[in-house]
C-alpha cells in the first residue's frame, strides 16, 4: 500500500469512527461552557479584575463628580458607564486563552457545529456579567445611590440589566472573536465594542433612570422593547456571521 | 494594457461629467431658483447640500454592507473592494454631513452642537463606529482574513445604522422643533427640484468617486504585476495596507 492510499484509508477510518459520535450542539455548548467556568473557578482572573474595577470606578466617580449620593439620570449614567467598561475587561479576555493554548484549533478540529462556540462564549460572558452585577449593583446602592428602590423597582432593574447584558454579551463575543486574530487586540476590542454598545446604553439608561429616582416610577416598556429588539437582531446577526470568524 | 480602461474608463468617462453637471445644476437651482425660506432665511439653503450628503452617506454604508454579504457568499476580491470603497467614501461624505449639520445648527440655533437633534447625534455615533473600519483592516495581516473580517464588520455595522437611528430618535424628548423632519414634508414646490437634484448629484458624485478609487487600486495592482514581469524589483504586495489587495489581470 502506498503512502497516499494509506492516508486515504486512515482518513476513511477516522470518518467512520467519528460519524456515530457526532456531538449535538447543546452537548458541545455545555462542554465549552463548563470548560470556561471551570477555568475561571480554578484560576479566578477575569471576574476578580472586573469586580475590583467596578468598585474602584465607583470611588473614582465619587471624587470626580464630587458627590456623596447620586440619583436619577446621573446614577444611571454612573452605573452603566461602570458596567460597560467592566464588561470590556471580560470581553478582552474572552478568546485569549483559547488562542494562546490552542483551544480554538482543538475546537475547530472537533466534529461539532461552530455555533456551539458562539453560544458557549455568549453564555460565559453573560454569566460573568451577572456575577459581577450581583456584587457591583448592591455596592453601588450602598456607596452612591441615595433613594433606595422598592422591591418592585429592584425586580425591574434586574430585567433591564438582564436585557442589556444579553446585548453586551452577544456584541462582545462577536468583537472578541474578531479582535483575537488581530495585532492590536485590546485597541480593536475597545474601539469596536463601545460604539456598538451606544444604543444599548441609551436604552438601559433611559429604562433605569426612573428606577433610580426618588418615587415609584417603573421602567418604560418601550425601552425594554428597544433592548429586546437589539438583542434579537444582533443575536441573529452573530449566529449568521460567527462561522466566518472561525473559519481557519 | 487597456483592461483597466475597458473596466472603468468608459463608465468613468460618462459618470464623471454627468456628476459634475448635476451637482452644478443642483447648486445653481438651490441658489438662484429656490425661494428663500421665510423662517430661516438664506441659511436654510444648506439643506440642498447637507441632506443629500447625509442620505448618500447612509445609502453608501448600507451598500457597503450589501457588497460585504456578497463577498462572504462569493469570496470574490472585487466585492470586497466594492465594500471597502463604498465605506471609505461614505466616511468622507459622513464628515461632510456632520460639518454641514453643525454649520446649520450654528446658523439656526446659535450653537455648533445640539444634542437634541437626533439625526445629527446618530450621524456622530455611526461615524465613530465606521472610523474603526480602517484600523480593524490594518491590524489584520493576512489579506484573505482581513477581507473576511472586514466583511463581517460591514454587515454588523450596516445593520447597526438603522437600529441606532431608532434608539437615538426615541431618546429625543421631542421638545425641539423638528426642522429636518419637515424638510421633506415642508418643502414648497419651488424647493423640490433643487432638493431632489441635489440628492441625485450627491449619489452620482459618490459612485464616481467609488469608481475612481477602484480604478486606481486596479491600475496600481496591474502596474506592480507588469513591473514584476519585466524583472523590476517590485514586491508582490505593497506592504501592509488596510486596503484590499486586488489581483491583477
Amino acid at each position: 500500500m502506498s503512502a497516499p492510499q494509506q492516508a486515504r484509508a486512515a482518513a476513511a477510518g477516522v470518518e467512520q469512527a467519528t460519524k456515530p459520535r457526532q456531538v449535538g450542539i447543546l452537548a458541545a455548548t455545555g462542554a465549552v461552557l463548563g470548560k470556561e467556568l471551570r477555568l475561571e473557578r480554578r484560576a479566578p482572573q477575569t471576574l476578580v479584575a472586573m469586580a475590583i474595577f467596578s468598585a474602584t470606578a465607583f470611588v473614582i466617580f465619587h471624587f470626580a463628580l464630587q458627590r456623596d449620593a447620586l440619583e436619577g439620570g446621573l446614577a444611571a449614567g454612573v452605573l452603566w458607564v461602570t458596567l460597560t467598561l467592566a464588561a470590556l475587561l471580560g470581553i478582552g479576555r474572552s478568546f485569549v486563552a483559547d488562542r494562546d493554548e490552542g483551544g480554538l484549533d482543538g475546537f475547530l478540529l472537533a466534529p461539532v457545529d461552530r455555533s456551539a462556540l458562539l453560544a458557549a462564549k455568549v453564555l460565559t460572558l453573560l454569566a460573568f456579567l451577572v456575577a459581577i452585577e450581583l456584587v457591583a449593583v448592591p455596592l453601588f446602592a450602598l456607596l452612591l445611590l441615595e433613594p433606595t428602590p422598592s422591591a418592585g423597582q429592584w425586580l425591574q432593574l434586574a430585567a433591564v440589566l438582564a436585557l442589556a447584558d444579553i446585548g453586551i454579551a452577544v456584541i462582545g463575543t462577536l468583537v472578541a472573536a474578531m479582535a483575537v486574530r488581530t495585532r492590536a487586540r485590546d485597541l480593536i476590542t475597545s474601539i469596536l465594542v463601545l460604539p456598538l454598545c451606544i444604543p444599548l446604553i441609551i436604552g438601559a439608561s433611559q429604562a433605569s433612570e426612573p428606577l433610580l429616582s426618588a418615587g415609584t416610577g417603573g421602567a418604560p416598556a418601550r425601552w425594554l422593547a428597544v433592548l429586546a429588539l437589539y438583542d434579537l437582531i444582533f443575536g441573529l446577526l452573530a449566529w449568521a456571521l460567527f462561522d466566518y470568524l472561525v473559519e481557519d | 494594457m487597456p483592461t483597466s480602461k475597458r473596466l472603468y474608463g468608459n463608465r468613468l468617462a460618462i459618470l464623471a461629467p454627468l456628476a459634475t453637471v448635476v451637482v452644478l445644476a443642483s447648486l445653481a437651482l438651490a441658489f438662484f431658483q429656490a425661494p428663500i425660506e421665510a423662517d430661516q432665511g438664506f441659511s436654510q439653503k444648506i439643506i440642498y447640500i447637507h441632506v443629500p450628503l447625509a442620505i448618500t452617506t447612509l445609502i453608501g454604508f448600507i451598500y457597503g454592507g450589501i457588497c460585504a454579504i456578497q463577498y462572504l457568499r462569493s469570496g470574490d476580491p472585487r466585492d470586497d473592494l466594492r465594500s471597502y470603497t463604498a465605506i471609505h467614501q461614505s466616511l468622507i461624505f459622513c464628515i461632510g454631513a456632520l460639518l454641514t449639520g453643525m454649520i446649520w445648527a450654528k446658523a439656526s440655533w446659535g450653537q455648533w452642537w445640539v444634542w437634541d437633534e437626533p439625526t445629527l447625534v446618530s450621524f456622530l455615533i455611526v461615524f465613530l463606529l465606521y472610523c474603526t473600519y480602517q484600523p480593524l483592516r490594518f491590524s489584520i495581516e493576512d489579506p484573505e482574513r482581513q477581507s473576511r473580517y472586514a466583511a463581517v464588520f460591514a454587515v454588523v455595522a450596516g445593520a447597526f445604522v438603522p437600529l441606532n437611528f431608532i434608539a437615538v430618535r426615541l431618546a429625543d424628548p421631542l421638545i425641539h422643533p423638528r426642522v429636518l423632519g419637515t424638510a421633506e414634508g415642508g418643502l414648497t414646490n419651488g424647493m423640490k427640484p433643487a432638493f431632489y437634484l441635489g440628492i441625485l448629484g450627491a449619489l452620482l458624485l459618490f459612485f464616481t468617486l467609488c469608481r475612481y478609487e477602484m480604478a486606481n487600486k486596479h491600475t496600481r495592482a496591474q502596474l506592480r504585476a507588469l513591473r514584476r514581469r519585466f524583472g523590476q524589483d517590485a514586491p508582490a504586495r505593497a506592504g501592509r495596507s488596510s486596503a484590499p489587495e486586488v489581483p491583477a489581470r
